[in-house]
């Protein structure tokens, strides 16, 4: 089986102030607007180095996204973030209208995605906003793997897109697995383990731990393909129908709330092109809460080992 | 070539008249619209788009424009009127208004491809922010035309106004000019019984905003207000535009329940025979 080496623990957040900084330092059009967490976004880095073209603006989220309209219809490419609770669904409608209905080259970065935020609790907790932004008509749905992958999408989605972009990435330090050079492209996912007994599709951090379930069950014998799906939307359909045509059996991985999510925009492909057993892993309809990282991972059945007992289930009720 | 400003009062009164006849002639064709304060903009929108901005009907994109964002977008009536007078698009095409393939959306959206409409809007409380990113961009870049902003009163009840309203005093903004249409009505009524926002001027100036304020349906009042603004440094604009809901059709005329109506085809022809200049 296909493996990969953890270069050390780094934060998604991280790789997305990096992408930001080289796109920045390639395009002067690039500008970012400062929610007052501007260090805890990965923004800092951009803010120290490129002062006149960052515009500090408070805690002010709405404001933010309309701001960023009205500069990106001005030709400027403004990047807006702050935490994904806040920057994808306390600013709904505005994402909506001043930026989706105009159809103008935003980026936003949802911070904090997922339960592996840990001790800030459900309020911080990004659990929602897949659904949410995945829904806008325009908008692009970027969730990369580790901090390596976010820097390169990061960089590649300012350059290269035109509509609205919304950024997925974590707090915690996880993995950093990926290579700098890796065949990657929006829209197209990216078949990491080879395997014909059942596919793991999963997003964002859960694909390290994807990968960890994969081992444990080519222990037993199962061989499971790993796809990462860096990009919700636009989705990838064909690794997912030839997915569900050789390997009979998915199994989706988010760390967000599996209604309307990740998982269900696999299904969506799936049921009306070639329906096969699924089993969705995520948060099931609840919120979450305190504890340290690797607990909550835990306690929500998130990790490799749990994920692998799960998915032998699974494929033990549906042989 | 930009327009040669209109200064004259009687001509931009001839002006405003033939808009608000086109006002009423395309609600009514629509058979459903916002009649009230598309008639109560009439002179403001005249005084902007005739006089007091900076602009190339036959080059809408052009770098230098002064740009307006339209906040309330339910009023797309007159700015629709106001931009086929300018002569962005024919005035025959104001028919289409509200119907299926029409580049006049019932809201304005700029998917449809209507020259001269700078922004897609009608989620109340959003324009301002964009008019704050349109200033920043020219300050950035160096430029030196400015954004108007047309808000309703009723719409500052919402509260990202007020955080567009901070941000444009913080970043010292003097390249915008906001306009409030002040006619004092909402669709459930007075805004001072739906929800109170005045004091209105001591609200914006505590904000860091200049403000003054003028008959919104008197052109030469509503263009030394803009004169007085385009004077002032280092801080954004605010013109308390005081209007008629209505204005121009007496027996419409600060009646709140004309806010989202529309008169029928004969109403309309009966309107414009008793229309006020």
């Amino acid at each position: 089986m296909e493996t990969y080496i953890n270069k050390g623990n780094k934060s998604t957040k991280v790789g997305f102030g990096e992408g930001v900084f080289l796109a920045a330092t390639n395009l002067d059009e690039v500008v970012v607007l400062g929610a007052d967490i501007t260090a805890s976004v990965g923004l800092d880095v951009f803010a120290k180095n490129f002062p006149h073209r960052f515009f500090s603006l408070g805690i002010a989220e709405q404001n933010c996204v309309g701001v960023a309209a009205g500069l990106a219809l001005s030709g400027k490419i403004p990047v807006f973030s702050t935490y994904g609770v806040f920057a994808a669904l306390r600013t709904a409608d505005h994402i909506r209208i001043s930026v989706c209905y105009n159809n103008l080259h935003v980026i936003i970065g949802g911070a904090h995605a997922g339960i592996s935020v840990g001790p800030d609790g459900a309020t911080h907790q990004a659990l929602e906003d897949i659904a949410v932004m995945r829904v806008m008509p325009n908008m692009t749905v970027i969730s990369p793997c580790d901090a390596t992958q976010t820097a390169l999408l990061t960089k590649r989605a300012i350059e290269n897109l035109k509509g609205p972009v919304y950024i997925r990435f974590g707090r915690e330090p996880v993995p950093d697995f990926t290579s700098e050079d890796q065949e990657i492209e929006i829209g197209k996912g990216q078949e990491l383990c080879s395997g014909n007994d059942i596919t793991l599709i999963a997003t964002g951090h859960l694909v390290w731990e994807a990968i960890e379930a994969a081992r444990h069950l080519r222990e037993q014998g199962i061989h499971a393909r790993v796809i990462n799906l860096h990009t919700i939307k636009p989705i990838d359909a064909e690794i997912i129908i030839k997915a569900a045509k050789e390997t009979r059996r998915i199994v989706t991985l988010e760390e967000h709330q599996i209604h309307a999510g990740f998982g269900s925009a696999v299904a969506e492909i799936v049921v009306q092109n070639h329906p096969v057993k699924m089993k969705m892993i995520g948060i099931e309809d609840r919120f979450g809460e305190s504890g340290k990282p690797e607990e909550l991972m835990h306690k929500f059945k998130l990790t490799g080992d749990e994920i692998f007992y799960t998915v032998s289930r699974f494929l033990h009720d549906n042989l | 070539m930009t327009l040669n400003p209109i200064t004259d009062s009687n001509s931009l009164k001839d002006i405003s008249y033939e808009i608000r006849k086109d006002i009423l002639r395309m609600l009514a064709e629509a058979g459903s619209g916002h009649t009230g304060g598309s008639l109560g903009l009439a002179d403001v929108f005249t005084c902007l788009y005739f006089s007091a901005m900076n602009h190339q009907p036959e080059n809408p994109s052009w770098e230098q424009r002064d740009r307006l964002i339209l906040s309330i977008g339910h009023v797309a009536p007159v700015l629709y009127a106001t931009l086929a007078h300018a002569g962005y698009f024919p005035k025959e095409e104001l028919k289409t208004l509200r119907q299926l393939g029409s580049r006049l959306q019932g809201h304005p959206g700029r998917d449809h491809g209507l020259p001269g409409l700078e922004l897609s809007a009608g989620s109340l409380g959003q324009g301002l922010s964009v008019a704050v990113g349109m200033a920043l961009a020219a300050k950035l870049n160096r430029q030196t035309h400015r954004i108007y902003c047309i808000l309703g009163d009723g719409e500052l009840q919402e509260g990202s106004v007020w955080e567009a309203a901070m941000s444009a005093a913080h970043h010292h903004l003097d390249n915008i000019i906001a306009i409030v249409d002040r006619n004092q009505l909402q669709i459930d009524g007075k805004n001072s019984d739906v929800m109170e926002i005045e004091p209105l001027a001591d609200k914006w100036k505590s904000f860091g905003w200049i403000v003054t304020e003028c008959d919104g349906n008197n052109h030469s009042e509503v263009l030394d207000a803009i004169n007085f603004c385009k004077k002032q440094e280092n801080k954004p604009q605010l013109i308390l535009a005081h209007t008629i809901m209505g204005k121009g059709v007496k027996e419409i005329e600060n009646d709140y329940h004309w806010h989202g109506k529309v008169p029928s085809k004969q109403q309309a022809e009966d309107f414009i025979l008793h229309l006020t200049k």
